[in-house]
């Protein structure tokens, strides 16, 4: 009796285990199965906008009036920019794909500063008509070598799980057909690159000549160590490590670091003249004792005692007990938008506790600036009617095409919201228009 | 007629008790700070309070000095004959104290309840109690960033690099970042955290484990401008890396546990 009883219950185990492990095996299909169509999805959208790419690219060659032209570009822009996030949904980061993703960033960056600009001022240039061609016959390339792949994962049934497996398993069993296409691809483009580099096509724009400004002597260790002292505020530099960057740094740095309890403190300064490039103290922060105010007033004081002249709050944030500062360059007036200096302090002691002056250092130069040739009530009746003109200012800003311009800087209101407009001092351009952003609703707030 | 003294007497004595308790919200004014842009708090909401009081603002009392709290005090010292230099000083703010009134617990009260109320000014007196919250109602977000985003990155980065010195917690959210700007990856905070197989974190789940106020710091601090890493795209744990690709690009330096590169 007991027996059979027993019996009963372990086949009803059983079967409810089975059971049991069939619906999970369902449920772990079910979620592969939406990973897959998400890949699957992605790819042949990438597939498609490589094809609508290469189209596009090619009647924009055939085009001749101007106000076609641009709208025409602006469409390649937002395609290239769609298919670049396409290949960022693939699992593609264990293949070196980067060489096409930078092709498609070039496309768009290309359309982008041929279509912003007055087409009738300043037609294509042949140089420029090169190009255009030239991404037309790479492209066609690009799209028919994507197509194989795409006929092949089609006709075999392949699936990009599988491919993620074997790039994750990473032994040598890399002849899967996606994986070989996607290789294919990238060696033609590859091969491309190289004979275009003389190109008008210009990527990472400012990024390559980072601190190119960076004069002065070269310091060793042990003045690094000797100016940490001073700026971390530490008895003795034997706390202080240091270590020197590696080849892949814009410029030659020291890092040096202390660790005093709670208290981390870290800075990166230049091996040329020792300017420091980015100062990070962290340690726990009790309650506020000092206003965002009193705060501005200890960083306007490190500032000038550490080689940083004229410059001018722009914009000043309470976060907790902390304060942020930007701070800008001025020169005769004139805010120089490119030279910003980060500052931030702790607003329970006003100890420093930050510093980034890359922007700064990056750009930072004497310049010459012309005097406008607009009056301040020739760029006024630029600003859209609308909005009210609360502030003005001259300014050197940083434009789309990445040149340094000088604007007149309006601060205006238009129902809610507050714009920055800045219009070209010399021609009346719109250069730039920021809305300001507000504070956001504390999700936390009576909680 | 020999009462008539007294008589005053007790009338003014009435009258200056009885203002002592009935209108202590002049007393127990602004805090001695100088009130500026950007700034956060009590003194704040008393800002607003009293500018939306005089007709001066007429948006949220939120505690947060924006835009609009700015041109409203703009507006307030160029009728009042002030500097107009947008900032609440002692003579700004003496001047506001003697114009308006102020029942901090009325609109504390107010404010908690959720009311949208822009028009300020009506509100009955009511004996005044001590509140100790700091928080406010809304607070500071950097420029194009949301509480959300900096909680996704904050996620990613106490998945990716809890127990790092803090330099380089704030390197990998600067990594993150460098990706947003970088020609070669997704164009936004989550395309690039969620591409797959980009962060072990978020391929072995531990994105999704509560971060420490640390990583959120570290993220606050890379998003307002520092980047520790110099300009880095990829980082790697030397011990635990299993693709000899990431041996190939070019080194900047090393962090605890993470070799930064280009």
């Amino acid at each position: 009796m007991i027996r059979s009883i027993l019996l009963i219950l372990l086949s009803l185990g059983i079967v409810g285990t089975g059971y049991w492990g069939y619906k999970e095996h369902q449920e772990k299909n079910a979620v592969l199965i939406h990973a897959e169509n998400t890949y699957q999805r992605s790819f042949h959208e990438l597939v498609y906008h490589m094809d609508l790419l290469h189209d596009k690219i090619g009647t924009s060659l055939a085009m001749n009036s101007k106000s076609r032209l641009s709208p025409q570009l602006v469409d390649i822009w937002r395609i290239s920019s769609e298919a670049l996030a396409n290949v960022g949904q693939l699992p593609l980061t264990l293949l070196p794909f980067n060489k096409t993703e930078e092709f498609l960033s070039n496309i768009g960056d290309f359309t982008y500063r041929t279509a912003v600009r007055d087409l009738d001022k300043e037609p294509l240039s042949k140089e420029e008509m090169t190009t255009l061609k030239k991404l037309y016959e790479q492209a066609s390339e690009i799209k028919d070598e994507l197509r194989n792949v795409q006929h092949a994962v089609l006709e075999n049934d392949l699936r990009w799980m599988d491919v993620e497996l074997a790039l994750a398993t990473n032994g040598d069993p890399l002849d899967n057909t996606i994986i070989d296409g996607f290789k294919t691809v990238e060696k033609k483009v590859e091969g491309y690159s190289e004979s275009s580099s003389d190109s008008p096509l210009v990527t990472d724009t400012g990024k390559g000549q980072l601190l190119k400004h960076l004069h002065g002597k070269k310091v060793t260790e042990n003045e690094a160590l000797q100016f940490g002292k001073k700026l971390f505020n530490v008895k003795s530099k034997s706390d202080i490590q240091l270590t020197k960057s590696g080849e892949g740094s814009d410029i030659p740095l020291y890092t040096l670091s202390y660790e005093e309890g709670e208290k981390r403190g870290y800075l990166d300064m230049s091996v040329n003249g020792a300017h420091p490039i980015s100062l990070l103290v962290d340690r726990p922060l009790n309650k506020k004792q000092l206003s965002l105010n009193e705060g501005f007033e200890r960083a306007k004081e490190f500032l000038s005692q550490n080689e940083f002249e004229n410059m001018t709050l722009q914009q000043s944030t309470e976060y907790d007990q902390i304060g942020v500062y930007t701070f800008l360059y001025q020169q005769d007036k004139v805010k120089v938008y490119p030279d910003t200096v980060e500052v931030k302090v702790a607003l329970d002691n006003g100890d420093i506790l930050g510093l980034t002056a890359k922007n700064y250092y990056m750009n930072h130069k004497e310049r010459k600036i012309e005097s406008p040739i607009l009056s301040i009530a020739e760029a006024k009746k630029k600003v859209n009617p609308q909005v009210q003109i609360m502030d003005d200012s001259l300014a050197i800003i940083r434009n789309d095409l990445g040149d340094e311009v000088l604007t007149y800087e309006f601060i205006g209101t238009y129902e809610d919201d507050s714009y920055r407009i800045y219009i070209n001092a010399m021609d009346g351009t719109e250069e730039k228009i920021e809305r300001l952003q507000k504070a956001e609703r504390n999700f936390s707030y009576g909680t | 007629m020999v009462y008539r003294p007294l008589f005053q007497m007790i009338l003014i004595a009435i009258i200056v008790f009885s203002s002592a308790i009935f209108m202590p919200q002049s007393s127990k004014a602004f805090s001695s700070q100088i009130i500026q842009h950007g700034a956060v708090g009590d003194d704040v909401i008393e800002l607003q309070a009293r500018l939306q009081y005089l007709g001066f603002y007429n948006k949220q009392i939120d505690g947060v000095f924006g835009w609009s709290t700015y041109w409203a005090l703009r507006n307030f010292q160029y009728e009042f004959g002030l500097n107009i230099d947008g900032l609440a000083g002692q003579a700004t703010k003496d001047k506001l104290v003697k114009a308006s009134k102020y029942n901090e617990e009325e609109i504390k009260k107010k404010i908690q309840s959720g009311a949208k109320f822009t028009h300020y000014g009506k509100g009955e007196t009511k004996k005044q109690k001590e509140t100790t919250s700091t928080k406010t109602p809304a607070v500071n977000v950097p420029n194009g960033f949301s509480q959300n985003d900096i909680k996704l990155l904050a996620n990613a980065v106490h998945g990716e690099a809890r127990g790092e010195p803090y330099e380089g917690q704030v390197a990998v959210a600067a990594v993150i970042l460098n990706r947003v700007q970088s020609p070669t990856f997704p164009n936004t905070v989550s395309g690039v955290i969620f591409e797959p197989r980009a962060f072990t974190a978020v391929a072995d789940g531990q994105i999704w484990l509560t971060p420490n106020e640390t990583s959120k710091r570290a993220v606050l601090d890379a998003i307002n401008g520092w980047d520790p890493s110099g300009n880095a795209l990829y980082y790697f744990n030397p011990d635990t890396a299993t693709s000899p690709w990431i041996w190939t690009r070019p080194q900047i330096k090393r962090i605890g546990k993470h070799i930064f590169c280009k």
